[in-house]
């Protein structure tokens, strides 16, 4: 079993809805927090909040999952590394855009992948010389089988997947864990103005309470509502002439 | 889509957009309206449903600062009093006014300018505000206060939304020494005997009666008085003296279904009256604030045991010249028509100015009555005494009045219209509840 954590957290996109969720629940827990945006000033609300509810210690940091070549000088620039790194940096984007648009496409995936991938394989190198450490990446269901709605979005959310499923392989013996969140529908900016179904839906606060609970007991890959694993379970089991049939 | 108040009636469809931070709001804003902010819907009716558009402020909850010194607590709107509670107690502070929930939101509080139990003694939440942030239909954000821009700040106060959008406050909590309430249950067998236990508490912080309103007769108006003191340090058991402030809040529990109307008929209100009525022995205990301010809200989604129709509530206040036979009116209609109303809570109301804030010094009653055709008769026979006594009722519970009633009752009125006009909100802010009363 995994001991519980009681370094700093790192958040990487920080200012989005589950992000604000998560460093509140590690706030509650007493952890030191490093919020990290593209623009760190927006923070600065959310960072007072966490003093003030959780006298946490917090500060701001600004960080671009866009720019990799300044990865590595983002974590050095920090100072101690930190003991956990939380990424939930993500773009949803339009799968029609993306369909007719290279460069939206584009986006979209290196803004779920290419960004995520390479802040969290710098962050893994450190934590495993260190010898010690937990790497949290929010991917998505939507990586379990490509769909003709979203499936830009979906790939590069499946790199993700494979991505962090390779370094957990790589990394479980050198004392550095890695956990995969597959939330399901969400209610978040992304989502708003979407029609979505209420029990497969969840709120940022659940998704914050799963990622301290899967730290906490040593959890590999987590559906935020259970409903999910089975759910995609009879999603990627439909073959292949059935589901291009399919409207889902 | 669908939305509704803690009644649950009536739903109305609307577009539902949730501001994380005040560009949203502008943004929402400027799109021209018409809209309505909305908090935690725990305003009974259509108070919080836009016509068109609603903007949530549950996004926009962060607490910005605390000045221990004066007890300060500056945030933004959609805060909710549960977490005020939740990191204040612990530190020796308590909100200076409070509703009969947590479950709401700092700037539903402002909006409604909501009234505790301590009326009385500490006015309306608005009494305790400092400043506002105000959101205004051109997009300007306008600081108001008490000392500073005091028309807007008046008329935002008990406005329910109307004038603009409030983004953040500072207001001030008052000290506490522990958790707990002194709370002493006094019986009362009929309404002259209620009031003159009332006016014998005027000393007390916090008084409220829970009214059995089906007694008839003689025994019209026979209650249990509540009332209650913040519990000193030296009055503690020794137990809990060594951390007087660490108030273990029970477990919500949720009621699981719709209850089926039929369960709440005339003999089962009219039996848990009776019950309750004498159960409360007069008594003194110490009892922890949760338990004393918020009894309901460890049942979540209590509004469901009304079922599908969902229900209404009606509070009204009476002027205190007239409150005792305006009462007694009222009481009498209620129990000839036999229409059950599980909780009926009595209140004295202390001194109050503002333009459009409910409270007035006088008596003010509050009932729930299912939403159906029979009770929504009823209700206008309520109305016409509560007209025909000079009082009014309260906006964040009302969802079926008429406009000529809000007129007679609000003699604000036309200085609340006359300044969303000059400010050019009355097009942009408005509420399905707001074009229901041609505001
Ligand atoms: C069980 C229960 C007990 C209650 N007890 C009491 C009581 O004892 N005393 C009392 O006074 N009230 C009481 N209430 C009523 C409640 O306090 C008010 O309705 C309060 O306004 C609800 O706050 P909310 O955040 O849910 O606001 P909502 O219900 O969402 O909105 C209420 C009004 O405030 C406006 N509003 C909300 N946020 C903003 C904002 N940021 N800017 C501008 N306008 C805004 C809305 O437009 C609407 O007109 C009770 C309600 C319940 C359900």
């Amino acid at each position: 079993m995994t001991a519980v954590s009681t370094g700093s957290v790192l958040i990487l996109g920080a200012a989005s809805d589950m992000g604000r969720a998560i460093a509140r629940r590690y706030a509650e827990a007493g952890r030191a927090l490093i919020l990290a945006a593209r623009t760190p000033e927006r923070l600065e609300t959310d960072a007072a909040d966490l003093r003030l509810r959780f006298k946490a210690d917090v500060r701001t940091a600004a960080f671009d999952a866009l720019d990799t070549a300044g990865h590595a000088a983002f974590l050095d620039g920090l100072g101690a590394l930190p003991d956990t790194v939380v990424c939930v940096v993500g773009l949803l984007g339009d799968q029609g855009k993306s369909q007719r648009d290279a460069a939206v496409a584009r986006r979209v995936i290196d803004t779920n992948l290419t960004g995520p991938a390479s802040i969290l394989g710098e962050a893994a190198n450190r934590m495993e010389a260190r010898g010690s450490g937990t790497i949290i990446g929010v991917s998505s269901v939507a990586g379990e089988r490509g769909r003709a709605s979203n499936y830009v979005y979906g790939a590069a959310k499946a790199g993700l997947t494979a991505f962090l499923s390779g370094l957990r392989n790589r990394l479980s013996r050198a004392g550095v864990q890695v956990i995969t969140v597959k939330p399901g529908f969400v209610r978040t900016r992304m989502t708003e103005g979407m029609a979505l179904p209420g029990a497969l839906t969840a709120e940022p606060d659940e998704v914050a309470r799963a990622v301290l609970a899967a730290q906490a007991t040593g959890r590999d890959v987590i559906y935020v509502r259970p409903v999910w694993r089975l759910i995609m379970l009879v999603i990627r089991s439909l073959p292949e002439a059935v589901f291009k049939r399919t409207k889902l | 889509m669908k939305l509704s108040g803690w009644g649950r009636f009536p739903r109305v469809e609307s577009r539902l957009v949730t501001a994380r931070d005040q560009d949203d709001a502008v943004r929402a804003v400027a799109g021209g309206g018409p809209l309505i902010a909305r908090g935690n819907g725990r305003a009974y009716g259509d108070a919080a449903i836009g016509p068109r558009t609603t903007l949530s402020l549950l996004g926009m909850d962060r607490m910005l600062g605390f000045d221990p010194d004066s007890g300060v607590l500056t945030c933004e709107a959609g805060v909710l009093l549960r977490d005020i509670l939740g990191v204040f107690v612990p530190r020796g502070w308590f909100p200076p006014v409070t509703p009969g929930t947590k479950m709401v939101t700092v700037g539903g509080m402002i909006a409604a300018d909501v009234h505790g139990k301590n009326h009385h003694a500490a006015g309306s939440f608005g009494d305790h505000v400092d400043s506002l942030d105000l959101l205004l239909a051109d997009g300007r954000v306008v600081t108001c206060g008490p000392n500073r821009a005091p028309e807007l700040f008046a008329a935002t106060r008990g406005g329910m939304g109307l004038t603009g959008v409030i983004l953040r406050a500072s207001f001030r909590l008052i000290p506490v020494e522990t958790g707990y309430i002194r709370q002493e249950t006094l019986r009362a067998d009929d309404l002259a005997g209620i009031m003159a236990m009332f006016e014998d508490s005027a000393g007390w912080t916090y008084s409220v009666a829970w009214i059995d309103c089906l007694a008839k007769g003689p025994r019209m108006g026979r209650s249990l008085l509540f009332r209650g003191e913040h519990a000193r340090l030296d009055e503690l058991p020794a137990a809990a003296r060594a951390r007087p402030l660490d108030v273990t809040l029970r477990r919500a529990r949720t009621v699981p279904f719709d209850v089926p109307a039929i369960a709440l008929n005339r003999l089962s209100v009219g039996a848990f009256n009776a019950l309750y009525w004498r159960l409360g022995t007069p008594r003194e205990e110490l009892i922890d604030y949760d338990r004393f301010f918020y009894p309901l809200d460890s049942l979540l989604e209590w509004n469901r045991i009304y079922g599908r129709p969902g229900f209404t509530q009606y509070q009204c206040v009476l002027p205190l010249s007239t409150s005792a036979d305006g009462l007694r009116a009222l009481l009498s209609a209620i129990g000839a028509a036999g229409n059950a109303s599980f909780l009926a809570v009595l209140k004295l109301f202390g001194r109050q100015d503002g333009l459009m804030s409910f409270p007035m010094e006088g008596y003010t009653l509050a009932l729930d009555f299912p939403a159906s055709t029979a009770t929504l008769g009823l209700l206008l026979d309520l109305d016409a005494i509560v007209a025909d006594h000079g009082g009014r009722l309260y906006l964040a519970k009302d969802a079926r009045m008429g406009a000529a009633l809000l007129r007679r009752g609000y003699p604000g009125l036309d200085g609340f219209q006359a300044l969303r006009a000059a400010h050019g909100l009355a097009a942009v802010f408005r509420s399905v509840q707001s074009e229901r009363l041609g505001l």
